[in-house]
């Protein structure tokens, strides 16, 4: 407050003080912008003087002898007009003096600021807001063993629905291998091809210099068929369709229907995971198929044109470099990824939370979640073959 | 009679691209609590979007103290529409924020409130709504009633002149409906503020509106304005029975 009204103030304060003490009169200077404390009657008093609002702190300075149990008064006889903005500092003053153990009086308010602060009471907010946040440690466990339970729970109702007690509606999985399938194949096709170029370009640069071009052929149809076929097809299915399917069952994980099918007694694995487990598998096999003949395809431009290896001659050394273990091993490669991709999309959704926000992280982990898992599957799978003699 | 802060004139709501209510002519008097009531699906919560300013009328307009919210620069109808509070049906608080920082955004955006003001003024309101203790709740952690009461609060950010409450009772039960019909009551009376409230919670209508305005979804238009104990003893039939059913039920 400016030092001007200060002074006068503080030379009003000392007209009505009772001033029975050196330290009490010291007090009575303690001017906060537009209030003054006095000792009125006994009762501290602070007067509040029009503007005050502006200039409050909740760190303002009280009287040093303000003691818990103290009674104070508040006078805002000379406030003049108020606003919201005085009526907030006025409600956290008297908070913040109740929180010192004071006994907050307020006197002389102007009509209505005294109702709504009386309206500005505790009320049955819980002061504790939420329950304190566990370990690291103990959140991933938590997390990784609801993800084993739920990978159970996949495996317990598909079985279930192969003895034939657990029923999948045709239409629900007709419907998620239009989503799935045709509608991923442009995706999967331009990446299996653009890395299929990619490897006969790497893979022929580095045959060139032992001269030995004309095993470039089976160096990308092996890599194609047995690999990377899987693992690209994987990676597009898990940020297209994981991450969809995520988003569509965290949306009903919000809106409580995944809680009315189970009011119903209706399974929701069954019911929303097992359709888009069983379309995934079935469009699969077509995706890898259709991504490691255009990645082959692909990988004979640079191999012709570019390393001198003849259309004729890619061609047979292609079909001599597939045997039966490359494809079964490529399949089963790549419909592993496209179960991990349905089983992190589906339990990231199914767990999700209850808001706008829990669906966009629901979504975002369901994508890492699926990537991660396929890599590590690639890896485990790639020395387990190879170390089994495949 | 006090002046008008808000008149709708001539306005047609549409939904789906069907007219649903047509010919609406009423203004809202600075300080009144107006009450926009009807049966279910007669367009009431559609009308509160036009009158807000979130959807185009097909004819009409509506003026907020004489300027109208449809026509002029998009920055002009946005400062328009910052003078009113809108608390939205669900709620719609920002889910990945906090009770305090779902009431300081506005504040941090449209005024020039120095953090520490932000923060008391957010702190204030929440407890005015019997939040006191929830400035670092999510929403996620609310129950029905406090996140309505929570959306109230973020309403009242800007310390709004007008008012608008869509539902504010609904799916609450008759205590917290109660409550939330006097919070209410006590801002219009103590600061002031113009309320426009959808519902069609009858004991909600009898406790806070000076006036009411019945929506008939079969005559597509409003059909009678009034005090409610007025409508109730000698509005319209269809009025009537409306009142009276749902005051029975």
């Amino acid at each position: 407050m400016a030092g001007k009204g200060r002074g006068a103030q503080a030379r009003h304060h000392r007209q009505v003080i009772n001033t029975d003490s050196a330290a009490a009169a010291k007090e009575s200077e303690n001017v906060a912008g537009g209030s003054a404390w006095g000792l009125e009657q006994g009762v501290w008093t602070l007067r509040l003087e029009p503007g005050w609002a502006g200039t409050y702190r909740d760190d303002a300075a009280l009287p040093s002898a303000l003691g818990s149990g103290s009674r104070v008064r508040i006078d805002g006889a000379t406030l003049g007009r108020w606003d919201a903005g005085v009526a907030a500092a006025l409600w956290s003053l008297r908070e913040r003096l109740k929180q010192r153990g004071l006994q907050v009086e307020l006197s002389g308010l102007p009509a209505g600021l005294a109702e709504v602060l009386l309206l500005a009471q505790p009320g049955d907010t819980p002061r504790e807001p939420s329950a304190p946040a566990r370990p690291a440690l103990h959140r991933a466990l938590h997390e990784a063993g609801l993800t084993i339970a739920f990978f159970g729970e996949v495996l317990i109702a598909l079985t279930r629905w192969l003895r034939g007690r657990v029923t999948v509606r045709g239409v629900d999985v007709l419907e998620q291998l239009d989503q799935t399938g045709p509608r991923s194949a442009p995706i999967v096709l331009l990446t299996c091809a653009l890395v299929g170029v990619m490897l006969a370009y790497m893979g022929g640069a580095q045959l060139e210099r032992i001269g030995a071009q004309g095993f470039l052929a089976g160096v990308v149809t092996v890599g194609m068929v047995r690999e990377l076929a899987g693992l690209m097809t994987g990676v597009i299915l898990a940020g297209r369709v994981g991450a969809a399917f995520a988003a569509q069952l965290a949306t009903m994980q919000a809106g409580e229907e995944i809680d009315a099918l189970r009011v119903l007694g209706v399974d929701p694995i069954a019911h929303l995971v097992l359709p888009r487990l069983l379309a995934l598998l079935l469009m699969a096999p077509a995706l890898l198929a259709f991504g490691a003949l255009v990645g082959i395809a692909s990988g004979a431009l640079p191999a012709v044109l570019v390393y001198g290896v003849s259309a004729a001659e890619y061609l047979q050394q292609s079909l001599r470099a597939l045997t039966a273990t490359h494809l079964w091993i490529g399949l089963f490669k790549g419909m592993l990824y496209a179960a991990l991709v349905v089983v992190a999309g589906c339990r990231e959704g199914l767990h999700a939370g209850r808001s706008a926000q829990a669906v966009g992280q629901a979504t975002t982990a369901a994508v890492v979640k699926a990537l991660v898992w396929i890599v590590a599957a690639a890896c485990v799978t790639t020395v387990a073959f190879t170390a089994m003699g495949y | 009679m006090r002046s008008p802060l808000l008149q709708v004139q001539g306005l047609a709501v549409t939904a789906g691209g069907r007219t649903i209510q047509s010919g609406l002519d009423f203004e809202v008097r600075r300080g009144e609590v107006l009450v926009i009531v009807g049966p279910s699906g007669c367009g009431k919560s559609t009308l509160l979007r036009h009158l807000v300013g979130l959807e185009q009328p097909s004819a009409g307009q509506v003026l907020f103290d004489g300027h109208d919210l449809h026509r002029g620069a998009e920055a002009s109808l946005a400062a328009l529409r910052r003078r009113f509070g809108v608390m939205f049906q669900a709620g719609a608080l920002w889910s990945s924020m906090s009770l305090g920082e779902n009431l300081m955004l506005p504040m941090r955006l449209f005024s020039k409130l120095d953090a520490t003001e932000r923060e008391r003024q957010a702190r204030f309101k929440l407890a005015l709504v019997g939040l006191d203790g929830g400035f670092e709740l999510m929403p996620a952690q609310l129950s029905g009633g406090m996140r309505k009461r929570a959306a109230l609060a973020r309403a009242l950010a800007l310390d709004p002149e007008l008012l608008m409450l869509d539902e504010p009772g609904s799916g609450l039960d008759p205590v917290n409906t109660a409550r939330l019909d006097e919070l209410v009551l006590h801002l219009r009376q103590y600061l002031g503020t113009t309320v426009v409230m959808v519902t069609h919670e009858i004991a909600s209508v009898f406790a806070v509106a000076d006036r009411a305005v019945f929506l008939d979804p079969q005559e597509r238009t409003m059909t009678a304005i009034g005090a409610p104990q007025e409508l109730l003893a000698h509005g319209p039939a269809a009025v009537r029975a409306f009142f009276g059913r749902a005051g029975a039920a």
